[in-house]
Protein backbone atom coordinates (compact mmCIF):
# COMPACT_ATOMS: atom_id res chain seq x y z
CA UNK A 1 0.00 0.00 0.00
CA UNK A 2 1.50 3.32 -1.02
CA UNK A 3 1.65 6.16 1.57
CA UNK A 4 -0.96 8.08 -0.44
CA UNK A 5 -3.37 5.14 -0.33
CA UNK A 6 -2.76 4.81 3.39
CA UNK A 7 -3.48 8.48 3.94
CA UNK A 8 -6.66 8.26 1.87
CA UNK A 9 -7.79 5.28 3.93
CA UNK A 10 -7.28 7.29 7.10
CA UNK A 11 -8.90 10.50 5.83
CA UNK A 12 -11.94 8.96 4.12
CA UNK A 13 -13.74 7.96 7.35
CA UNK A 14 -12.79 11.27 8.97
CA UNK A 15 -14.17 13.11 5.95
CA UNK A 16 -17.39 11.09 6.05
CA UNK A 17 -17.77 11.81 9.77
CA UNK A 18 -17.15 15.54 9.22
CA UNK A 19 -19.76 15.61 6.43
CA UNK A 20 -22.30 13.78 8.57
CA UNK A 21 -21.59 16.05 11.52
CA UNK A 22 -22.06 19.19 9.42
CA UNK A 23 -25.34 17.89 7.99
CA UNK A 24 -26.60 17.05 11.48
CA UNK A 25 -25.58 20.44 12.81
CA UNK A 26 -27.41 22.20 9.94
CA UNK A 27 -30.50 20.10 10.67
CA UNK A 28 -30.45 21.06 14.36
CA UNK A 29 -29.87 24.67 13.37
CA UNK A 30 -32.92 24.67 11.10
CA UNK A 31 -34.99 23.00 13.82
CA UNK A 32 -33.95 25.73 16.25
CA UNK A 33 -34.85 28.46 13.77
CA UNK A 34 -38.21 26.79 13.20
CA UNK A 35 -37.67 26.36 9.46
CA UNK A 36 -37.61 22.56 9.75
CA UNK A 37 -39.97 20.40 11.77
CA UNK A 38 -39.19 16.67 11.74
CA UNK A 39 -42.80 15.93 12.72
CA UNK A 40 -44.18 18.22 10.03
CA UNK A 41 -46.75 16.72 7.70
CA UNK A 42 -46.68 18.42 4.29
CA UNK A 43 -50.06 19.86 3.29
CA UNK A 44 -51.87 18.21 0.39
CA UNK A 45 -54.12 21.23 0.12
CA UNK A 46 -51.62 23.80 -1.14
CA UNK A 47 -52.42 24.56 -4.78
CA UNK A 48 -55.87 22.98 -4.50
CA UNK A 49 -59.29 24.54 -4.01
CA UNK A 50 -60.60 25.01 -0.49
CA UNK A 51 -62.46 21.87 0.70
CA UNK A 52 -66.22 22.38 0.78
CA UNK A 53 -67.63 22.84 4.25
CA UNK A 54 -70.42 24.56 6.10
CA UNK A 55 -70.08 24.99 9.83
CA UNK A 56 -72.30 26.39 12.60
CA UNK A 57 -71.24 29.61 14.31
CA UNK A 58 -69.70 30.31 17.66
CA UNK A 59 -72.33 32.65 19.19
CA UNK A 60 -72.66 35.55 18.73
CA UNK A 61 -70.82 35.01 15.43
CA UNK A 62 -72.60 33.50 12.47
CA UNK A 63 -71.22 30.29 11.07
CA UNK A 64 -69.71 30.17 7.60
CA UNK A 65 -69.12 27.95 4.63
CA UNK A 66 -66.29 27.59 2.14
CA UNK A 67 -68.26 29.69 -0.35
CA UNK A 68 -68.51 32.54 2.19
CA UNK A 69 -64.72 32.61 2.39
CA UNK A 70 -64.19 32.66 -1.37
CA UNK A 71 -67.07 35.08 -2.02
CA UNK A 72 -65.13 38.00 -0.53
CA UNK A 73 -62.91 38.07 -3.62
CA UNK A 74 -59.78 38.83 -1.62
CA UNK A 75 -57.12 36.69 0.05
CA UNK A 76 -58.08 35.45 3.50
CA UNK A 77 -56.71 33.40 6.35
CA UNK A 78 -58.44 30.41 7.87
CA UNK A 79 -57.22 29.72 11.38
CA UNK A 80 -58.04 26.55 13.32
CA UNK A 81 -57.74 27.10 17.05
CA UNK A 82 -58.94 25.75 20.39
CA UNK A 83 -59.10 27.07 23.92
CA UNK A 84 -57.15 24.01 25.13
CA UNK A 85 -54.19 24.73 22.89
CA UNK A 86 -51.20 26.59 24.29
CA UNK A 87 -49.58 27.72 21.00
CA UNK A 88 -53.01 29.26 20.19
CA UNK A 89 -52.59 31.56 23.18
CA UNK A 90 -49.08 32.40 22.03
CA UNK A 91 -50.14 33.26 18.48
CA UNK A 92 -53.17 35.33 19.56
CA UNK A 93 -51.28 38.68 19.62
CA UNK A 94 -49.86 37.93 16.16
CA UNK A 95 -53.37 37.34 14.80
CA UNK A 96 -54.57 40.57 16.44
CA UNK A 97 -51.82 42.46 14.61
CA UNK A 98 -52.81 40.83 11.31
CA UNK A 99 -56.41 41.85 11.91
CA UNK A 100 -55.37 45.46 12.54
CA UNK A 101 -53.48 45.40 9.27
CA UNK A 102 -56.75 44.49 7.56
CA UNK A 103 -56.34 40.78 6.77
CA UNK A 104 -59.64 38.92 7.08
CA UNK A 105 -59.21 35.90 9.39
CA UNK A 106 -61.87 33.24 9.49
CA UNK A 107 -61.66 31.28 12.72
CA UNK A 108 -62.65 27.65 13.22
CA UNK A 109 -62.83 26.41 16.81
CA UNK A 110 -61.63 22.80 16.69
CA UNK A 111 -63.03 20.23 19.15
CA UNK A 112 -63.84 22.87 21.71
CA UNK A 113 -66.74 23.55 24.03
CA UNK A 114 -68.62 26.72 23.18
CA UNK A 115 -68.18 28.22 26.68
CA UNK A 116 -64.46 27.50 26.67
CA UNK A 117 -64.11 29.16 23.25
CA UNK A 118 -65.93 32.30 24.47
CA UNK A 119 -63.69 32.51 27.50
CA UNK A 120 -60.59 32.02 25.35
CA UNK A 121 -61.68 34.88 23.05
CA UNK A 122 -62.37 37.16 26.03
CA UNK A 123 -58.93 36.52 27.45
CA UNK A 124 -56.86 36.54 24.28
CA UNK A 125 -58.82 38.85 22.00
CA UNK A 126 -60.96 38.09 18.96
CA UNK A 127 -59.12 38.64 15.67
CA UNK A 128 -61.76 36.84 13.58
CA UNK A 129 -64.10 38.04 10.85
CA UNK A 130 -66.37 35.15 11.78
CA UNK A 131 -65.99 32.12 14.00
CA UNK A 132 -67.35 28.68 13.18
CA UNK A 133 -67.32 25.56 15.30
CA UNK A 134 -65.96 22.20 14.21
CA UNK A 135 -66.71 20.13 17.27
CA UNK A 136 -66.64 16.70 15.56
CA UNK A 137 -63.44 17.71 13.73
CA UNK A 138 -64.49 16.39 10.31
CA UNK A 139 -63.90 19.60 8.38
CA UNK A 140 -60.46 19.70 9.97
CA UNK A 141 -59.71 16.24 8.58
CA UNK A 142 -60.79 17.41 5.11
CA UNK A 143 -58.14 20.13 5.50
CA UNK A 144 -55.56 17.52 6.47
CA UNK A 145 -55.21 19.12 9.89
CA UNK A 146 -53.14 17.22 12.44
CA UNK A 147 -53.00 19.65 15.33
CA UNK A 148 -54.00 23.14 16.38
CA UNK A 149 -53.31 25.86 15.56
CA UNK A 150 -53.07 25.62 11.80
CA UNK A 151 -53.39 28.56 9.45
CA UNK A 152 -54.26 28.45 5.75
CA UNK A 153 -54.01 31.23 3.17
CA UNK A 154 -56.75 31.19 0.53
CA UNK A 155 -56.37 33.39 -2.54
CA UNK A 156 -59.06 35.39 -4.37
CA UNK A 157 -60.13 32.43 -6.48
CA UNK A 158 -60.41 30.06 -3.53
CA UNK A 159 -57.13 28.19 -4.01
CA UNK A 160 -55.17 27.35 -0.87
CA UNK A 161 -51.72 28.92 -1.20
CA UNK A 162 -50.01 28.28 2.11
CA UNK A 163 -50.38 26.32 5.30
CA UNK A 164 -48.64 26.80 8.60
CA UNK A 165 -48.92 24.08 11.24
CA UNK A 166 -48.23 25.46 14.71
CA UNK A 167 -48.41 28.92 16.23
CA UNK A 168 -47.69 31.91 14.00
CA UNK A 169 -44.84 34.10 15.18
CA UNK A 170 -44.05 37.68 14.20
CA UNK A 171 -41.00 36.31 12.34
CA UNK A 172 -43.02 33.92 10.20
CA UNK A 173 -45.52 36.65 9.40
CA UNK A 174 -42.76 39.03 8.40
CA UNK A 175 -40.78 36.51 6.36
CA UNK A 176 -43.49 34.44 4.68
CA UNK A 177 -47.07 35.40 5.36
CA UNK A 178 -47.07 39.17 4.85
CA UNK A 179 -45.18 39.06 1.50
CA UNK A 180 -47.49 36.27 0.30
CA UNK A 181 -50.68 38.15 1.19
CA UNK A 182 -49.30 41.25 -0.47
CA UNK A 183 -48.52 39.33 -3.65
CA UNK A 184 -52.02 37.81 -3.72
CA UNK A 185 -53.91 41.07 -3.12
CA UNK B 1 -50.07 19.83 42.20
CA UNK B 2 -47.67 16.87 42.31
CA UNK B 3 -50.17 14.87 44.31
CA UNK B 4 -52.90 15.65 41.79
CA UNK B 5 -50.61 14.47 38.99
CA UNK B 6 -49.80 11.27 40.86
CA UNK B 7 -53.51 10.54 41.33
CA UNK B 8 -54.16 11.27 37.66
CA UNK B 9 -51.37 8.90 36.67
CA UNK B 10 -52.89 6.15 38.82
CA UNK B 11 -56.27 6.75 37.21
CA UNK B 12 -54.87 6.60 33.67
CA UNK B 13 -56.29 3.67 31.77
CA UNK B 14 -53.97 1.15 30.09
CA UNK B 15 -53.05 1.89 26.50
CA UNK B 16 -55.67 -0.01 24.56
CA UNK B 17 -56.41 2.29 21.68
CA UNK B 18 -59.85 0.92 20.96
CA UNK B 19 -61.12 1.45 24.48
CA UNK B 20 -64.78 1.74 23.63
CA UNK B 21 -66.44 -1.43 22.34
CA UNK B 22 -69.00 0.81 20.64
CA UNK B 23 -66.25 1.70 18.17
CA UNK B 24 -66.22 -1.86 16.81
CA UNK B 25 -68.34 -2.83 13.85
CA UNK B 26 -70.95 -5.56 14.49
CA UNK B 27 -69.91 -7.39 11.30
CA UNK B 28 -66.73 -9.41 12.05
CA UNK B 29 -65.43 -9.40 8.48
CA UNK B 30 -65.93 -5.65 8.11
CA UNK B 31 -64.30 -5.00 11.48
CA UNK B 32 -61.29 -7.09 10.48
CA UNK B 33 -60.94 -5.16 7.24
CA UNK B 34 -61.19 -1.86 9.12
CA UNK B 35 -58.53 -2.99 11.59
CA UNK B 36 -56.20 -4.12 8.80
CA UNK B 37 -56.64 -0.71 7.14
CA UNK B 38 -56.06 1.10 10.43
CA UNK B 39 -52.79 -0.78 10.90
CA UNK B 40 -51.54 0.50 7.52
CA UNK B 41 -52.20 4.15 8.35
CA UNK B 42 -50.02 6.42 10.42
CA UNK B 43 -51.46 8.40 13.28
CA UNK B 44 -50.49 11.99 12.44
CA UNK B 45 -50.22 12.90 16.12
CA UNK B 46 -48.13 10.05 17.57
CA UNK B 47 -46.32 9.47 14.35
CA UNK B 48 -44.82 6.04 14.91
CA UNK B 49 -48.09 4.49 15.92
CA UNK B 50 -50.75 3.32 13.54
CA UNK B 51 -54.24 4.80 13.58
CA UNK B 52 -55.42 1.51 15.07
CA UNK B 53 -52.97 1.66 18.00
CA UNK B 54 -53.01 5.34 18.85
CA UNK B 55 -54.96 6.95 21.66
CA UNK B 56 -54.97 10.38 20.04
CA UNK B 57 -58.33 12.04 19.34
CA UNK B 58 -57.45 12.39 15.67
CA UNK B 59 -56.67 8.65 15.43
CA UNK B 60 -60.06 7.88 16.97
CA UNK B 61 -61.75 10.13 14.41
CA UNK B 62 -59.83 8.43 11.59
CA UNK B 63 -60.77 4.96 12.91
CA UNK B 64 -64.37 6.09 12.87
CA UNK B 65 -64.08 7.34 9.30
CA UNK B 66 -62.43 4.08 8.15
CA UNK B 67 -65.35 2.12 9.63
CA UNK B 68 -67.93 4.44 8.07
CA UNK B 69 -66.33 4.02 4.67
CA UNK B 70 -65.99 0.24 5.02
CA UNK B 71 -69.69 0.02 5.89
CA UNK B 72 -70.72 2.19 2.92
CA UNK B 73 -68.85 -0.24 0.66
CA UNK B 74 -65.54 1.45 -0.14
CA UNK B 75 -62.74 -0.85 -1.28
CA UNK B 76 -59.50 -0.93 0.73
CA UNK B 77 -57.82 1.11 -1.98
CA UNK B 78 -60.58 3.74 -1.88
CA UNK B 79 -60.18 4.14 1.88
CA UNK B 80 -56.40 4.50 1.58
CA UNK B 81 -56.81 6.98 -1.31
CA UNK B 82 -59.24 9.02 0.79
CA UNK B 83 -56.62 9.31 3.53
CA UNK B 84 -53.77 10.01 1.11
CA UNK B 85 -55.80 12.82 -0.51
CA UNK B 86 -55.87 14.58 2.87
CA UNK B 87 -52.60 13.65 4.52
CA UNK B 88 -50.36 12.62 1.64
CA UNK B 89 -48.33 9.43 1.33
CA UNK B 90 -46.91 10.23 4.77
CA UNK B 91 -50.08 8.71 6.21
CA UNK B 92 -49.17 5.30 4.78
CA UNK B 93 -46.89 3.31 7.05
CA UNK B 94 -45.78 1.34 3.97
CA UNK B 95 -44.85 3.98 1.40
CA UNK B 96 -45.68 3.25 -2.27
CA UNK B 97 -42.91 2.62 -4.80
CA UNK B 98 -42.49 5.76 -6.92
CA UNK B 99 -39.92 8.27 -8.11
CA UNK B 100 -39.62 9.72 -4.60
CA UNK B 101 -39.17 6.39 -2.81
CA UNK B 102 -37.21 4.22 -5.23
CA UNK B 103 -33.99 4.83 -3.31
CA UNK B 104 -35.74 3.77 -0.10
CA UNK B 105 -37.16 0.58 -1.59
CA UNK B 106 -34.08 -0.07 -3.71
CA UNK B 107 -31.61 0.41 -0.85
CA UNK B 108 -31.16 -3.33 -0.11
CA UNK B 109 -30.56 -4.05 -3.81
CA UNK B 110 -28.20 -1.09 -4.11
CA UNK B 111 -26.26 -2.26 -1.03
CA UNK B 112 -26.05 -5.81 -2.44
CA UNK B 113 -24.76 -4.55 -5.81
CA UNK B 114 -22.22 -2.27 -4.10
CA UNK B 115 -21.00 -5.23 -2.01
CA UNK B 116 -20.70 -7.45 -5.10
CA UNK B 117 -18.82 -4.73 -6.97
CA UNK B 118 -16.45 -4.29 -4.02
CA UNK B 119 -15.85 -8.05 -3.87
CA UNK B 120 -15.16 -8.24 -7.63
CA UNK B 121 -12.75 -5.29 -7.50
CA UNK B 122 -10.93 -6.72 -4.47
CA UNK B 123 -10.57 -10.06 -6.29
CA UNK B 124 -9.21 -8.45 -9.44
CA UNK B 125 -6.73 -6.43 -7.44
CA UNK B 126 -5.29 -9.44 -5.65
CA UNK B 127 -1.66 -9.79 -6.76
CA UNK B 128 -1.02 -12.64 -9.23
CA UNK B 129 0.13 -15.92 -7.72
CA UNK B 130 3.95 -16.02 -7.45
CA UNK B 131 5.80 -17.86 -10.20
CA UNK B 132 6.48 -21.52 -9.45
CA UNK B 133 9.83 -22.27 -7.83
CA UNK B 134 12.80 -22.91 -10.05
CA UNK B 135 14.74 -26.12 -9.62
CA UNK B 136 17.51 -24.28 -7.77
CA UNK B 137 15.04 -22.72 -5.35
CA UNK B 138 13.36 -26.05 -4.75
CA UNK B 139 16.70 -27.59 -3.93
CA UNK B 140 17.46 -24.76 -1.48
CA UNK B 141 14.09 -25.18 0.21
CA UNK B 142 14.64 -28.88 0.64
CA UNK B 143 18.05 -28.19 2.16
CA UNK B 144 16.62 -25.65 4.54
CA UNK B 145 13.86 -27.98 5.68
CA UNK B 146 16.29 -30.80 6.22
CA UNK B 147 18.65 -28.91 8.51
Amino acid sequence: MTPIQRRALLLAPLGAAALGGTAFWLLLQRMREGTYDPHGVPSMLVGKPLPRFSLPGQPPSQGFSSTDVTATGRPALINFFASWCIPCVEEAPVLMTLKQEGTPIWGIAYKDKSDATSQFLQQNGDPYTRIARDEPGNTAIDFGLYGVPETYVVDKSGIVRWRWAGGLSADIVQQSLAPLIQSLA
Amino acid sequence: MKRVLAVLLLLASPAFAVSDPAELLPDRAQEQRAEALGHQLRCLVCQNESVEESNADLARDLRHIIRQRVVTGDSDQQVIDWMVARYGNFVRLRPPFNAMTFVLWGAPGIALLAGLAAAVIARRRRPAAPAPLTDAERQRLADLLKS
